[in-house]
């Protein structure tokens, strides 16, 4: 069966979200901020009676936030913590053309830490993102 | 009992599908000594939980596999493939047998000895490999299910949701005025949603009791076995604790029982030769203290034998001698918890080698607990888990800096002051701010800076117009002061563990949400301190210790516990006088004697603090004492201890309470124990031999059954006649009558009072009294002089 994506616009590009690491799209309001984490961590929301934590996709990926404040955010779960991972845009749900395969060039420096492969749906190549990845932030360069 | 035995056949599948992986492993690598060990353990369990319930044939067989197994991991023997079939044999019974233990029908393998001869050195293959497990199918009905604990957790988040969801809907509800009907309707949702929320948190939840419950048998059965009278106290079952975390001390629990009874306790008779009671008491206490529970073990048995334990850890090579001469003795005992390492002399079949404490010690660590031993050899040993309460619901201070709110855990607070207020005083001291509060200098961190809120005005210590000092006391006692803009409200948090990247700031313990639906994240009192880099060294610690001591030592007399009065008050006692805090059945609680008296481990004490046999089934009592006697305080529940600052006002007139003072800015009751031990009335002769004599002569029955306990009431030491020391007795009491008939010789240098039995006097000269008149009676034996003696 072929893979679910769900198609996000990150950093003014649609891009492709594995759908089963995918817990729900959802509206934050009102966000917490948590003073002196990484740069990328915008805070904490509530979710019903759970506590998210708050991805800047942006800041995460290196780029400058943009103009309008972001409300859509996609709730992952990465080792039991749930995460909020704002976006600019959710757009569809799609299923896969094909299975995802390795980027044969180099992306932009800003995909570098995120991108898993690129994947077809609708007949578009998307790049997919590795979800953790994104968590993990420009930290992760230094692992 | 049959919970218990399902609960050791759910244990040992568990521990085989564990072990499974293991087995296979160590087949294909049999010098693996981690391996070795797993498997080892697993039998050693087996044997030790089998002993309580009666399984001969399980515990055969797990003991010759521990027996084979010990001498691989002593070096006296080589694994060879022979062993490692005839182990792996026993195992594989060992799983049938508790199938069978569990359907309650046979599998059809009876005979057990060959498997356990097939351990035996250089012994031949074992003809068969014991026929596969039985079939799966008939496996009996249970009427206990057991569940992930993350469904719990789901469970739970779901009841959240809902209360939350509810609280929308009544506001909702409120605004738009819905009329009774719905009103109605909706009041039934909400307290079904209420009842549904206090049976789901119950499902996280358990009593202690439940960890307790098995050990009274468990004890029996132990004690017979090895032929020791053991009494079990256990106190503190009421004391919660996440389910999950109670079945992570069950193991723990029963190894560290089971040595206590077969290598701490004496057998009786070696108890009476050492001048103890022959039952020896193994006593098991559970208490909260800030958000970890304190669970005590503790026997009065023949204490760790620290030279023989430190000289076999040398032996083991596990210390260095000449560090080994070096370790205090709290850390001989602790060497019970390295690997490998057990004083008892012989093995037997229920502790045995000394895999118990290491054990124990991983498995309490493994869930974040401590585990702390102290003994006394010749007096008993005392073992001490703390442990945390992992689903956390901890009472938080809700607090504000720079705009923000953040929580602190009570426990960790000493006490919150304004940094305006007169005892403080703020100083900086080369860029490091430094306040005084009445006396006691302590670091000062500002919560704006920790979270790196630059505010233009932001000198590093200049306290902006209305911010309050937190003091905060870590562990180890060390103490430092937090300000903070503003202090907001307690509340009682559920605090979930916060995602790595928020823990990377190293400020939080967790986040939680308020009561209010917004996250909140939870300050952490010691990393905030290691953050800020306050130079804490030992010479610190030990001057704060000081200081602490001083100020301790300068406030005494002021330190008091908060209590609720049954009547729901306030009030506060002298912690001096708290001898502690204990529960009392209402059944031990009555009228007698014209008052309230409880009765407390065989002893009557008055009972203050209620004036009625209190309602409901148990009662929580203060037990004051003055050094000599005591009295018990009924209360509702204990609040907090405080240090009383502001001045006691003493009260209108005396009585039960001293004064009031201000406490959180309410007034509260302090108890005037003066006077609450001044009238207790029934204050027993202290020193018998010191009260003044008083002889009673005559043989008249009134002397001894109605005027005797009089006499004594009155704090007199009644004599007769040729009791040691009646010739000196300063005060006589005769009977008139007696004496017209013919008295005894009385010493002349007595005080005489005579006793009539008659009201009116006998003559016109006769000092006699009316034997009735009590007041009349006390009077002449307290009156000074001897002005009734000399009648001879």
């Amino acid at each position: 069966m072929a893979q679910l994506l769900l198609i996000v616009r990150l950093a003014g590009e649609r891009v492709a979200l594995p759908a089963a690491d995918v817990e729900a799209v959802v509206e934050i309001d009102s966000v917490v901020p948590a003073p002196g984490t990484p740069p990328h961590i915008a805070g904490l929301a509530a979710l019903r009676s759970r506590v998210l934590t708050v991805i800047d996709c942006p800041a995460a990926l290196g780029v400058p936030p943009g103009e309008a404040p972001q409300r859509d955010a996609v709730v992952a779960v990465i080792d039991g913590h749930p995460y909020a991972l704002l976006v600019e845009e959710v757009e569809d749900v799609v299923e896969a053309d094909a299975d995802p395969v390795p980027l044969p060039v180099r992306t932009a420096p800003l995909w570098r830490q995120v991108a898993r492969g690129m994947v077809a749906a609708g007949g578009e190549l998307l790049l997919l993102i590795d979800v953790p990845a994104l968590v993990a932030g420009p930290a992760s360069e230094a692992a | 009992m049959d919970d218990l035995l399902n609960e050791f056949i759910a244990e040992t599948r568990e521990m085989l599908e564990a072990l499974s992986g293991g087995l296979v492993a160590w087949e294909a690598a049999p010098d693996d000594r981690a391996r070795l060990d797993e498997i080892f353990r697993f039998v050693h369990t087996v044997k030790g939980n089998s002993g309580f319930f009666d399984l001969p044939r399980i515990k055969a067989l797990s003991h010759a596999a521990e027996d084979a197994l010990a001498a691989v991991r002593d070096g006296k023997r080589r694994t060879d493939p022979a062993l490692v079939s005839a182990v792996l044999a026993i195992i594989d019974r060992i799983s049938e047998l508790a199938e069978e233990l569990e359907t309650g029908e046979s599998a059809g393998s009876e005979d057990d000895t060959s498997l356990i001869e097939a351990l035996a050195e250089q012994a031949p293959e074992p003809e068969a490999r014991a026929a596969g497990a039985s079939s799966p199918s008939a496996r009996g009905a249970s009427r206990t299910i057991r569940l992930p604990v993350e469904l719990l957790d789901r469970m739970m988040s779901g009841v959240s949701d809902l209360v939350l969801a509810r609280n929308e809907l009544a506001r909702q509800l409120r605004e738009t005025g819905a009329g009774g009907d719905v009103s109605a309707c909706f009041e039934r949702v909400s307290s079904s949603i209420a009842d549904l929320r206090d049976a789901v948190t119950r499902t996280r939840m358990q009593r202690i009791d439940n960890l307790f419950a098995p050990l009274p048998r468990m004890v029996r059965d132990l004690a017979a076995e090895t032929r020791k009278h053991v009494q079990l106290v256990i106190d503190g079952g009421d004391v919660e604790l996440d389910r999950e975390m109670i079945e992570m001390l069950r193991d723990p629990l029963t190894h560290i029982i089971r040595n206590a009874i077969d290598h701490g306790i004496e057998p009786p008779a070696d108890r009476e030769d050492g001048g103890k009671k022959p039952a020896g008491i193994l006593s098991v206490s559970a208490r909260q203290a800030g958000n970890q529970i304190l669970i005590e073990i503790r026997d009065d048995g023949r204490g760790i034998d620290a030279e023989a334990l430190v000289a076999k850890a040398i032996a083991l090579g596990v210390v260095r001698a000449d560090r080994a001469a070096r370790l205090r003795p709290e850390e001989r005992a602790a060497l019970i918890f390295e690997p490998g390492l057990s004083t008892a002399e012989k093995v037997t079949s229920l502790s045995g080698r000394g895999v118990g404490m290491d054990v124990v010690r991983s498995n309490i660590e493994r869930v974040g607990g401590l585990i702390d031993v102290a003994s006394t050899q010749g007096e008993g040993t005392i073992l001490t888990l703390r442990v945390p309460l992992t689903l956390t619901i901890i009472p938080a201070l809700t607090i504000g800096a720079a705009g923000q709110a953040f929580a602190i855990p009570r426990s960790a607070i000493e006490e919150i002051v304004r940094a305006r207020s007169e005892a403080v005083r703020m100083e900086e001291v080369g860029g490091a701010a430094i306040a005084t509060i009445r006396g006691r200098r302590t670091p000062v961190l500002h919560l704006r800076q920790l979270i790196g809120d630059d505010a233009p005005d932001g000198g590093a210590s200049a306290p902006t117009a209305d911010q309050s000092l937190i003091v905060l006391k870590l562990a180890g006692g060390r103490i430092y002061a937090l300000a903070v803009d503003e202090v907001h409200d307690h509340e009682e948090l559920v605090v979930k563990p916060a995602s790595p990247a928020i823990m990377t700031a190293g400020l939080y313990a967790g986040t939680t949400l308020a009561d209010n639906g917004r996250p909140l994240l939870l300050l952490d009192p010691s990393a905030l301190a290691a953050r800020a880099i306050i130079g804490f060294d030992e010479e610190e610690k030990e001057s704060a210790r000081d200081e602490e001591a001083a100020h301790a030592a300068a406030a005494r007399g002021l330190e008091a516990l908060l209590f609720r009065t049954l009547d729901g008050g306030r009030r506060m006692v002298a912690l001096g006088a708290v001898e502690r805090i204990e529960e009392a059945q209402a059944r031990q609680i009555a009228r007698t004697a014209g008052r309230l008296r409880v009765t407390l481990e065989d002893r009557i004490l008055p009972l203050e603090g209620c004036d009625s046999v209190p309602e409901g089934a148990k009662v929580k009592l203060l037990r004051l004492t003055d050094g000599a006697t005591e009295i018990a305080y009924a209360l509702d529940e204990v609040l907090d201890i405080v240090s009383l600052s502001a001045a006691v006002r003493p009260a209108a007139k005396a009585g039960p309470v001293a004064g009031v003072a201000l406490v959180g800015g309410t007034q509260v009751e302090l108890l005037d124990v003066h006077w609450l031990f001044a009238h207790r009335h029934d204050i027993a002769p202290g020193d018998a031999a010191a009260a003044p004599a008083c002889l009673l002569v005559g043989a008249d029955p009134f002397l001894d059954t109605i005027l005797r306990p009089v006499i004594e009431n009155a704090g007199y030491r009644v004599l007769r006649e040729g009791d040691p020391g009646a010739e000196d007795a300063a005060t006589i009491i005769g009977l008139a009558e007696d004496e017209e008939a013919g008295a005894p010789d009385l010493p002349a240098e007595a005080r005489v009072v005579r006793l009539r039995a008659r009201p009116e006097p006998l003559g016109a000269d006769d000092d006699s009294i009316h034997r009735y008149d009590r007041d009349a009676i006390l009077k002449a034996l307290a009156a000074p002089g001897r002005k009734m003696a000399g009648r001879k």
